[in-house]
């Protein structure tokens, strides 16, 4: 155990944990705002899959990584359109038709790496970006301050994301929309357009999530997400629909699935409970549900179609 | 969710609501299979040829048939898990981590008592899986009744759970230890379970084993379950309004612990049924839940929803799904189009079915008010619709 607590390995644990967390606070913060609106997106796991091929097969065909990641918003955004039809104009069950979304999205992304890439071939990693002058405080430089652009910019994405709801139109306009539809619009507030907005929004940061993780990976593989965008959802149910909380919840999970790790490197965790340890994330987040579940309350509208004078 | 594609019932001669509700589902699955061909077009394949290989391999001969009823067990067992637990306004995702939980309760069973004779063995074995499936399914169920915690997440996590927790004890207390793998460490396997559990082979020539009777006779008690007892009276009427169940002075958190509770157990047996069928009759891992399962956990969801949350119709369902599934792989020999295609289309169907289901919804109110309208004007006054038809 001793071991685990050197400077060198917190630093690099803790790095990696701020890493790790960055595709779940992506797709959370854009699950956030569709939720605030009152959309649930369960799809959200399905749209990082797809994402993350589209950005894949474009860092294939053209080196870029930045029209990796614009292609892999673009699917998010298109996915998210297809999304808000689905659940704000045909007003199904939001929680089903996230399920077909996802399931789609996983036989899709699989059918189309199979037929147009067939042999996985890795990309090109994103260079550390150092922060001048922060990078060199001893530890926390380390930590905090060398890591890809997409990293910063999804912690970044927090406060914005918090500015957007708390402090603009736009933001009053979600939350109204998702606490009293009726009231909304009868003060000429588009429960369609607002809806429409936070979902095609939310999924675009759902793609960029999926390109994230991608790009983290360096290669795409068949379910390449493992569940990453369902955990998402939960975060934000853990974050208590607020973008800070939502961060938490990311760091959280990202920094025991470092700590994880890091412990079977150093074979604190013996092989044989491997496996077992690797539970600890998703037994946190369900306990951490269980706590949060009482305290908090949902968007009153949360999951429900809107219908005028229904 | 107050209202199912569910099958129509008397009153249903109404020429809009009939169309809808009768080709409303069948109409999701045609669209899918364009979309499907489209893709295969556009992937460089004859879709005639496609679809062609697929249907003769799913029911083109006996042993086809065979493997295509035996595909349908987990489908069919999951989704009256799920019918059951929809029907209470609950949806269980958690399918996969039943299944897998069912599967290694029921093989600890035949590990720990491989003696026993079959007749024994057989119902230990399947009951100890249900009884797997149906702990998992408790505890969001018991979370979302009393502590109020959304089980789509909770049940998705609790997969995430029984993934690791399979590889932990299929790598550890429940290995193989006489066999190694080509690297050298032991293959996360169970050792070859007794011969005595094994589902007997019902229609020689056939991969078609007892777990396809049991199933479907199954299907045909959650049905009466459902629609003949009063537990499943108090299941829908907790579905249909949470409010007015609490109102009428029903125990709503008991019914809820219980319909997830049910639902796991579905799911269980089902994880004991692809034990106990497999061919190779060990319980293996290949690191993920979908090895396992097949992704059964989720194609159920579709078969249910497909089925129109009716038992019995989910029966028929399965066993279309089945062929989809099996005839895939056919398909994917002949046209070179991965059968992951199907699990697309799968997807499709789904997003169709719901969407359509406003659609129905809406003509059916449309009905109701020209009824209205009608009487008004000195007509007979229509009766009162109900809210989800109360048997077929």
């Amino acid at each position: 155990m001793s071991q685990f607590f050197t400077s060198a390995i917190l630093t690099a644990t803790v790095a990696s944990g701020i890493q790790l967390a960055a595709p779940f606070l992506l797709a959370a913060l854009g699950e956030t705002l569709g939720q605030r609106s009152g959309v649930i997106n369960l799809g959200c796991d399905g749209i990082m899959l797809l994402g993350a091929f589209g950005a894949y097969y474009t860092a294939l065909q053209t080196g870029s990584l930045v029209l990796a990641v614009l292609v892999g918003i673009a699917v998010g955004a298109l996915l998210g359109l297809v999304t808000a039809v689905v659940s704000v104009t045909l007003k199904a069950e939001q929680g089903i038709s996230g399920i077909g979304v996802y399931l789609f999205a996983l036989g899709f992304s699989d059918l189309l790496f199979l037929k147009l890439v067939g042999t996985p071939v890795g990309i090109n990693q994103l260079p550390a970006l150092k922060i001048p002058l922060l990078d060199r405080i001893p530890t926390v430089g380390g930590m905090l301050f060398e890591n890809s652009v997409l990293v910063y910019l999804a912690f970044v994405l927090v406060p914005v994301v918090a500015f957007i709801l708390n402090r603009t139109t736009f933001g009053l306009n979600i939350k109204a929309v998702g606490e009293n539809p009726a009231a909304a619009d009868s003060v000429g507030v588009s429960v369609t357009l607002t809806r429409y907005a936070t979902v095609i929004i939310g999924s675009s940061l759902a793609g960029l999530a999926g390109a994230t993780l991608l790009i983290e990976t360096g290669i795409f593989q068949e379910n390449l997400t493992q569940s990453a965008g369902f955990i998402a959802v939960a975060l934000v149910y853990f974050g208590a629909w607020r973008p800070a909380g939502v961060m938490l919840g990311a760091l959280l999970y990202g920094l025991t699935e470092a700590v994880i790790l890091s412990w079977k490197g150093l074979g604190i965790i013996p092989l044989s409970l491997s496996d077992l340890a690797s539970t600890a994330p998703a037994v946190i987040t369900v306990l951490a549900l269980l706590t949060m579940a009482r305290r908090f309350r949902q968007p009153a509208a949360l999951g429900k179609p809107y219908e005028r004078g229904a | 969710m107050s209202e199912r594609p569910a099958p129509p019932g008397k009153g249903a001669f109404d020429r809009g609501r009939f169309l809808l509700s009768w080709f409303a589902v069948p109409s999701a699955a045609v669209a899918a299979l364009l979309l499907g061909a489209v893709m295969m077009a556009a992937l460089g394949a004859d879709p005639i040829t496609g679809y062609r290989a697929l249907v003769s391999g799913a029911f083109g001969s006996n042993y086809a048939l065979g493997s295509t009823a035996v595909k349908a067990v987990p489908l069919l067992l999951v989704g009256v898990g799920i019918c059951i637990a929809f029907r209470a306004n609950v949806f269980n995702i958690g399918g996969e981590g039943q299944i897998a939980m069912g599967g290694l309760a029921g093989a600890a069973a035949a590990l720990i008592v491989p003696g026993l004779p079959s007749v024994a063995l057989i119902p230990l074995v399947l009951l100890a899986g249900a009884v797997g499936g149906a702990a998992w399914g408790a505890i969001p169920g018991v979370f979302k009744a009393y502590f109020n915690v959304n089980e789509i997440l909770s049940t998705i996590m609790l997969n995430l759970v029984a993934v690791q927790l399979m590889n932990y004890l299929l790598a550890g207390p429940m290995v193989d230890k006489s066999l190694t793998g080509s690297v050298g460490g032991l293959i996360p396997q169970t050792r070859l379970l007794s011969k005595n559990s094994w589902l007997p082979i019902v229609v020689p020539g056939t991969q078609l084993h007892l777990g396809v009777v049991i199933a479907v006779l199954v299907a045909v008690a959650a049905y009466f379950l459902l629609w003949r007892t009063s537990f499943g009276f108090r299941i829908r009427a907790v579905g249909l309004s949470r409010d007015a169940a609490t109102y009428a002075g029903m125990p709503v958190k008991r019914t809820i612990t219980l319909a997830m509770t049910l639902s796991g157990a579905m799911c269980g047996l089902a994880g004991s049924m692809l034990v106990f069928g497999s061919i190779s009759h060990r319980m293996v891992t290949d690191g993920s839940l979908t090895g396992f399962t097949g992704s059964a956990g989720f194609n159920g969801i579709v078969v249910a929803l497909f089925g129109g949350l009716n038992p019995l119709w989910t029966i028929l369902s399965a066993f279309v799904f089945a062929g989809l599934l099996v005839g895939g792989t056919a398909m994917q020999v002949v046209t070179n189009v991965p059968s992951d295609l199907i699990v697309a289309l799968n997807g499709l169907v789904v997003v169709f079915v719901v969407s359509l289901e406003y659609l129905r919804r809406r003509a059916r109110a449309a009905q109701t008010a020209e009824k209205h309208q009608a009487a008004a004007l000195g007509g007979p006054l229509p009766e009162p619709e109900p809210a989800v038809e109360v048997h077929t």
